[in-house]
C-alpha cells in the first residue's frame, strides 16, 4: 500500500447560478480589480488515501466524489492524486 | 386508533417540536425518532423536520442521508408510506434520491425569514389532498438554501406528471419555475421549503398550513403497511 495526497476541488456545474461568485465579482471594481472576471466559488477538500497504486487511488476517490463529496445535480469535481510527501497531513 | 407520526431528529434538527406540536394539535400522535436508530417503530408516517442536520457540513442533507434511520425511511417510502420533508428535510430527501433536484443558495444570497404566499398546484399528493387546487396559502419560509434546481429533463417530468405540489406566488429565492414543493412519482413523498407546521394556528399569524398537515395526517391514517402481516398487530410493534 502507498499513501497518496488527494485534492478534490468541487465547483458548481456550468450553467448553475453562483450567487456567491457573482457577489464577489461585483465588489471587485470598488477595490480596483475591475479586470477580474469569471469568479466562481467552490470547495477544496484535502485528504490522504492508501491504495496499491495511483490509478486505484484515483478510482476510489472518484467513487467517493460521485457518492458523497459532490451533488451531481449541482456540482462537478476535479481530482488530483499524487504520492504523499513524507509527514504531510499527519 | 390514533395516527402515529414519526418525526426524525438529527443532530442539528431544530423544528422537530414545531412539527410534533402541529401533528398533535391536529389530532395525531407525534413520536420523536433519533436518527441513529435504524427503525421507524411502526409509525404511520414520517416527517423529516427543518434545521441544520449534521451542521449542514459539506452540503445541506449530504451527511444526514447516511444516518442509519434513512435506510428505514427509504424502505418506508418505497412501500408507499407517507413521508414529508420540510425545509432541511426537503434538502435531505433530495440528497437521498427520494425526490428529484437539489436546493441551492437563495438568489440574492440572503437568509429569508418571512411569510410567503403559496399556490396549491395539485391535490394529488399526501400533503395536499384536502386542499383546493389553486388555493393560496400564507406560510412562513426560513431558509438560506431554498432555491429549487433540477436539470431540464427532470423539470419536464415534474410538469408532465403534475408533481409540483406548491408554487410561490411571488418567487422569493430564485427557485426554478417558482417551485416550493414537489412529490415523488407515487405521490407519497413530498418535500417543501416553506413551514406549514408553523402556520397551524391563527395565533402564529396564519392557520393556512393546517390543511396541509391535516392532509398528511389523513394519508398516514389511510396508509396500511404491505405484506402478509395484519396491519393491526404484528406489523406495528410498539417499542
Amino acid at each position: 500500500m502507498t499513501t497518496f495526497d488527494v485534492l478534490v476541488e468541487v465547483s458548481l456545474r456550468a450553467g448553475i447560478a453562483d450567487p456567491q461568485g457573482a457577489t464577489v465579482e461585483r465588489s471587485l471594481p470598488r477595490l480596483g480589480f475591475a479586470e477580474v472576471h469569471g469568479v466562481r466559488m467552490g470547495k477544496a477538500i484535502r485528504f490522504t488515501i492508501d491504495a496499491p497504486d495511483e490509478e486505484a487511488a484515483r478510482m476510489r476517490v472518484e467513487e467517493l466524489c460521485r457518492r458523497f463529496l459532490t451533488n451531481p445535480v449541482l456540482e462537478d469535481a476535479t481530482v488530483s492524486v499524487e504520492p504523499a510527501r513524507e509527514g504531510a497531513h499527519r | 386508533m390514533t395516527t402515529r407520526v414519526g418525526v426524525v431528529v438529527f443532530p442539528g434538527s431544530n423544528c422537530e417540536h414545531d412539527a410534533a406540536e402541529a401533528v398533535s394539535g391536529l389530532g395525531g400522535e407525534a413520536e420523536l425518532l433519533w436518527h441513529d436508530e435504524a427503525t421507524l417503530r411502526g409509525v404511520d408516517g414520517v416527517v423529516l423536520p427543518g434545521g441544520f442536520a449534521h451542521g449542514d457540513y459539506l452540503r445541506t442533507g449530504a451527511i444526514a442521508r447516511f444516518s442509519p434511520v434513512m435506510g428505514a425511511v427509504a424502505d418506508f417510502a418505497r412501500s408507499g408510506g407517507p413521508v414529508l420533508g420540510i425545509c432541511n428535510g426537503f434538502q435531505i430527501l433530495t440528497e437521498a434520491g427520494l425526490l428529484p433536484g437539489a436546493l441551492q443558495k437563495n438568489r440574492g444570497l440572503k437568509f429569508l425569514c418571512t411569510t410567503v404566499e403559496l399556490r396549491v398546484e395539485t391535490i394529488a399528493s399526501v400533503l395536499s389532498s384536502l386542499a383546493t387546487a389553486g388555493a393560496r396559502l400564507r406560510v412562513p419560509i426560513n431558509h438560506f438554501e431554498g432555491a429549487y434546481t433540477c436539470d431540464p429533463a427532470a423539470l419536464e417530468e415534474l410538469r408532465a406528471e403534475d408533481r409540483v405540489v406548491l408554487r410561490y406566488v411571488d418567487n422569493p429565492n430564485g427557485s426554478l419555475d417558482d417551485i416550493a414543493g414537489v412529490c415523488s412519482r407515487a405521490r407519497n413523498v413530498v418535500g417543501l421549503m416553506p413551514h406549514p407546521e408553523r402556520a397551524c394556528d391563527a395565533l402564529l399569524g396564519s392557520a393556512d398550513g393546517a390543511v396541509l398537515v391535516r392532509s398528511f395526517l389523513s394519508a398516514c391514517a389511510a396508509w396500511a403497511p404491505p405484506g402478509p402481516l395484519s396491519p393491526a398487530s404484528a406489523a406495528r410493534p410498539r417499542v
